[in-house]
């Protein structure tokens, strides 16, 4: 098929940046997206133009690196993936796609189409662990036996990639379900519950300093999120949250 | 508490709690409302109460106001910081995909509820005020010597256009609720096996109370 | 060629590792605060060892080419960690463990390493667990366990398919901790690009900011390389894109061994090859094989009629398929190690049974599992186990609820619901046992540099046993290195800070430069991958899962060849200043091209097959491995020369005091 590309470039974070037109022809509908990328910036090397900067990494909708605004949307129309299992079958032939990348004031634009998410990072440095050494003279494993309801649950939270898609997707552009899935995991599990006032706090106070905006309840994020993260950790993390401050 | 209101999700608590309050606020207004259909003396006797009771007068008027201007100030507040989230916005965002109008639109649907509470007051409120505390007659009683509340409400809705503008007004208030009232459980940490049947109770609610404000006004209009 | 001593404690097998920490030297608290440490690398062994460090004491400077800790490729491991927990009481052991891994590894491991790595196999779950890792866990709220290829106990502990990515996200919630008290200092988008050795002790490394492209110089007074294995010289494998060797033959090249570089998995379920404009094949979890039955049609014309596509694999009769692993391998059958299952399916591919277009796919079926697994349910919810769409239903349920997130990454890549119609799969690069050759103390032959997890060549021998490659990267991070570290740390506490004035860094970084330099201005005409994929094209025809003299002499010239090409025709769009992925590429591959004729001139010298090295001239009659253990029971470790081909062999005999050397068998 034959399409039409509306990417985004921008030489770097100092420039301004603009949507330059590109047409692309022959992709397979077995391609996926990135493939189709990798064809378009095979095209414009042999021409001389520079290439297209985009983040990916494992290719398999694991590491998170991957992120692009595809037609409005993050990881593009099909659910529950990421950029790179998105799969040209989805378009149709003809169609022209808007490549943008991910915008939030906490993801600044590093070049073209990567943009830098170590704001997420700073959120984990504040409390996204449980204080153990790694000595491992710890219990044994299955001294700490937990509620299977409880551990899905946790595991449910835990899937999160960091790829920032929540961000992308919410109107505000708030963190409220990437800060709340790794809270959630840790408040659901007796092991995290020891420190889970001081980890609440400490992550909200960062998310906020990143400058993400507030959480709108529109449920974007969730619908969005390539792990399918429920907007349950959200609510979670405002219980926790407002019990917190209660008792801090 | 200065400090604590800094954090987003006690901003958003707090967005709840004064939601939650005005929609209670909203059935009480509405149960008296509907009694002008049903008998202009009962709404008279009514409206005479909430308008001369101490507690009203004093004490929960007061919280009322502070609790709307506290929602919109918040609202603008929150609006502001989430803009500045994202500098450059999308040259295509397709919000739809991903969400309803009602929930992205808060502060638009917020908005239109805003001029027109300024318009209702200056309709209702505001003659009340001058009346009572202005002028201090307390009595309730137009010229004639009657209770002026039912003769008040009838004539300011013979006008088509504060008819349409309310029902307008209303159908803002419906988008405004449709979403707000759930959406404040949510941020109160509230999200579990209830919320969908919550959902459905927040969503009839938030169409069925608009509608009957509607219908009062049409009522009134008409007749 | 001279021998090589891996400082292997005395004392019996099970008490060398106690022995050996008894007897290390230590640093004392304050003055590990005057020592830093570089940790190249974040993945499972390069993040638990950063985070370790940092909770010793020590100064950790940290460093990924991604753009967090948390993307490095551990997190793509699926399957599981294997433990010796016993658990199940089903007879494991740490002996058990060991001897799996020994065997499996067809019978090309360091014995002491393997024994330490199954004694503390144990305590890496106890400590995810305590770092909040949501493992599978039962009803009762115990840990789950399931088994893998290769062994006959269950003893891997799993998070469904995801385990890798909570492991990893539990060394970098780890490394976080320490991150926020200051006591890693984490580069990320940084790539190594030198190492820097003074006074022949390593004391830093040259790095390339990605962002900005400068060239920057970090001293230390160790560096410790986790940087994973080198698969992508095949271009097409299931690492990831960015996942490199850059590092490894950095320091390889400035004097550290490398160790059996033609040791390579070859994973036997991945997703087959859709078409030349495919980048990344995709790994669909060995815990498939614990359900899902491999076949092709038995007929040579139905196979032809299926990949012409007149015929579909669901109308094939019983009688019409050929279940070859459960065949020829009645005692393990579908559950033989990887690189056994691997050259089955290329066997009956290359027979001419294939069953996709290219006729490299072989069918991975599920039918079987949905009835059993449904009559299952039916009997424990008393419902009738005759009606079959019932059956199927409740069948379906249970497969999902195990393998969901497989099966739906498959349907978004192939178009097709495994559930209906069986999974294709064929082979696939996947893991490196092979890397920098160190010793007991995971040293390599540059003193003050360590090699960690895929990194090194230690634990796997020939052939990697599934969920073992979790436990080596956590063992080596969290409860190895640490303790290693010290021992030769313990002599620097009165160096002081180590000047990136040096001489030493000056040329090191010199050196980087010129070959950015040759890079950019090189008016070439060919992109990086272009010649990327020609390499991998050789060394997948000539150096992958079977190998021949002639294809490996063939391979030594013709990827010798391809580097001066590459290098007179290569061209990178771009600055060197800024952000340039085509420049990040070119670097890789210009190390690629050296390792992957040093890959094939290791796989010519090893006149035997055994685990992932299959010489087709050694294999019996029936098509099995053939090991040499009278001239081949050492480890081939390579010193670098100025050129691969002319870098130097030497060994390290392998003593087996344990195990008895016997031909593996999973009949």
């Amino acid at each position: 098929m034959n399409l039409t590309l509306k990417i985004w470039r921008q030489s770097d974070a100092g420039k301004k940046g603009r949507i330059v037109d590109y047409k692309i022809d022959d992709v397979s509908p077995d391609m996926s997206f990135l493939d189709m990328l990798d064809m378009l910036n095979e095209q414009l090397n042999n021409k001389g133009e520079e290439p297209v900067a985009f983040d990916h990494d494992c290719r398999e909708g694991i590491c998170g690196s991957c992120s692009l605004q595809i037609n409005g949307e993050p990881h593009g129309p099909d659910r529950m993936i990421t950029t790179c299992q998105l799969h040209m079958r989805t378009f149709k032939d003809g169609d022209t796609i808007y490549i943008e990348p991910f915008r939030a004031k906490a993801f600044p634009v590093i070049k073209d189409l990567i943009v830098d998410r170590s704001s997420f990072d700073r959120i984990q440095h504040a409390g996204g662990f449980i204080s153990v050494n790694t000595s491992g003279n710890t219990i044994d494993a299955n001294a700490i036996p937990v509620n299977k309801h409880d551990a899905d649950k946790a595991f449910d939270a835990a899937t999160c990639i960091g790829c920032g898609a929540c961000v992308a997707a919410c109107k505000n552009a708030s963190a409220m379900l990437f800060v709340s899935a790794k809270v959630s995991q840790f408040a659901l599990l007796p092991q995290g519950k020891i420190e889970a006032t001081d980890r609440v706090l400490n992550m909200v106070r960062q998310m906020d300093e990143e400058g993400f905006g507030n959480c709108s309840n529109t449920g974007a994020c969730e619908i969005e999120c390539p792990k399918g993260i429920s907007l349950e950790n959200i609510a979670r993390m405002n219980r926790e949250y407002m019990s917190a401050s209660l008792k801090g | 508490m200065s400090g604590f209101l800094n954090s987003t999700i006690a901003r958003k608590f707090a967005m709840a709690l004064s939601g939650l309050f005005l929609v209670i606020f909203l059935a009480q207004h509405f149960f008296i409302n509907i009694t002008s259909v049903f008998s202009a003396e009962t709404f008279n006797e009514f409206s005479h109460f909430m308008g001369t009771n101490g507690f009203v007068q004093y004490v929960a008027q007061p919280i009322l106001i502070f609790g709307v201007v506290f929602h919109f100030v918040m609202g603008f507040v929150l609006e502001i910081k989430n803009r500045n989230a994202r500098k450059i916005s999308y040259a295509r965002y397709n919000g739809s995909a991903n969400s309803s109008w009602m929930s992205r639109n808060m502060i638009y649907s917020g908005g239109f509820i805003l001029i027109f509470l300024v318009i209702h007051f200056i309709d209702f409120w505001v003659p009340e005020i001058n009346i009572k505390f202005i002028e201090g007659d307390m009595s309730g009683l137009d010229a004639a010597g009657n209770y002026r509340y039912y003769d008040h409400v009838v004539h300011s809705f013979e006008p088509i256009w504060r008819t349409v503008l309310y029902i307008v007004g209303f159908v803002f208030l419906a988008l405004h609720l449709i979403h707000g009232f759930q959406s404040s459980f949510q941020s109160m940490g509230f999200n579990n096996k209830y919320s969908k049947a919550l959902k459905g109770f927040t969503t009839a609610y938030a169409i069925i109370i608009p509608l009957g404000f509607i219908f009062i006004a049409l009522y009134h209009h008409l007749n | 060629m001279a021998s090589l001593d891996s400082k292997t404690p005395e004392g019996s097998i099970s008490e060398k590792w106690t022995n050996h920490k008894n007897k290390i030297n230590l640093v004392n608290p304050a003055n590990k605060r005057n020592i830093d440490v570089i940790v190249v690398g974040t993945g499972l062994a390069g993040g638990s060892a950063a985070a370790t460090l940092a909770e010793l004491g020590y100064n950790v400077k940290a460093f990924c080419f991604q753009d967090s800790p948390r993307r490095a490729h551990s997190i793509a491991a699926q399957g599981g960690i294997n433990a010796a927990k016993n658990y199940q009481g089903d007879g494991d052991s740490t002996y058990r463990l060991f001897y799996d891994t020994v065997k499996g590894g067809d019978y090309r491991s360091r014995e002491s390493n393997v024994y330490r790595l199954a004694e503390v196999s144990a305590n890496i779950i106890d400590q995810c667990v305590a770092q909040g890792v949501p493992f599978a866990r039962e009803y009762g709220g115990l840990l789950d366990n399931r088994s893998f290829g290769g062994v006959l106990v269950s003893r891997t502990f799993y998070a469904k398919g995801q385990t890798g990515q909570q492991l990893l996200l539990g060394a970098y919630s780890a490394m976080n901790r320490q991150i926020g008290r200051g006591k890693i200092k984490m580069y990320n988008r940084h790539e190594m690009l030198d190492l820097v050795i003074v006074d022949g002790k390593a004391r830093g490394i040259i790095a390339r900011n990605l962002v900005t492209g400068e060239i920057e110089r970090h001293s230390a007074h160790a560096v410790v390389l986790g940087t994973g294995g080198y698969g992508n010289v095949f271009f097409l494998s299931t690492n990831a894109m960015g996942s490199n060797v850059t590092a490894a033959w950095k320091i390889h090249k400035k004097g550290a061994y490398f160790a059996n570089p033609c040791y390579t998995q070859i994973h036997p379920t991945c997703i087959p090859v859709s078409g030349d404009h495919q980048s990344k094949l995709t790994l669909m979890s060995e815990s498939l094989r614990n359900d899902g039955r491999i076949w092709v049609p038995a007929k040579l014309e139905d196979a032809k009629a299926i990949r012409e596509g007149k015929l579909k694999p669901t109308d094939l009769k019983e009688e019409d398929r050929d279940y070859y692993l459960e065949r020829r391998y009645p005692s393990f059958g579908n559950l033989v190690p990887r690189d056994v299952a691997s050259r089955a399916a290329k066997e009956r591919c290359d027979a001419g049974f294939g069953v996709n277009k290219t006729g490299e796919a072989v069918y991975l079926d599920f039918a079987s599992a949905i009835e059993r697994y449904g009559k299952e349910q039916a009997r424990i919810k008393h419902l009738d186990e005759n009606d079959k769409t019932l059956v199927q239903k409740l069948g379906k349920e249970v497969v999902a609820n195990k393998y969901g997130n497989l099966f739906q990454m498959y349907e978004k890549i192939v178009d097709q619901n495994p559930y209906e119609t069986p999974m294709m799969i064929y082979p696939a690069v996947h893991y490196t046992m092979g890397g920098i050759w160190v010793d007991y103390n995971l040293m390599t032959t540059i003193e003050g540099c360590y090699a960690i997890g895929e990194a090194n060549f230690s634990d796997h021998g020939a052939n990697r046993l599934g969920a073992s490659a979790l436990m080596q990267g956590l063992a080596d991070g969290y409860f190895v290195l640490p303790y290693t570290i010290g021992n030769y740390l313990a002599n620097d506490i009165r160096t002081g800070k180590i000047s990136t004035d040096l001489p030493e860094f000056e040329a090191a970084e010199k050196n980087v430069r010129a070959q950015i330099e040759h890079f950019m201005n090189n008016k070439g005409t060919k992109t990086v991958d272009h010649f990327h994929k020609r390499l991998g094209k050789i060394m997948w025809d000539k150096v992958g899962m079977a190998r021949n003299a002639k294809g490996l002499n063939e391979a030594i010239e013709e990827i010798a060849a391809l580097r001066d090409e590459f290098y007179k025709e290569v061209r990178v769009p771009g600055a060197a200043d800024k952000l340039n992925q085509e420049l990040e590429k070119a670097m890789r591959v210009a190390d690629f091209l050296e390792l992957g004729e040093l890959f094939a001139k290791d796989a010519l010298h090893r006149n035997e097959s055994c685990g992932g090295h299959f010489r087709e001239e050694y294999q019996t009659e029936e098509g099995e491995a053939l090991r040499d253990d009278e001239n081949f029971a050492y480890v081939a470790a390579w010193k670098y020369k100025g050129k691969p081909s002319e870098a130097v062999l030497h060994k390290e005999e392998l003593n087996f005091e344990n195990i008895k050397l016997v031909t593996r068998s999973y009949k």
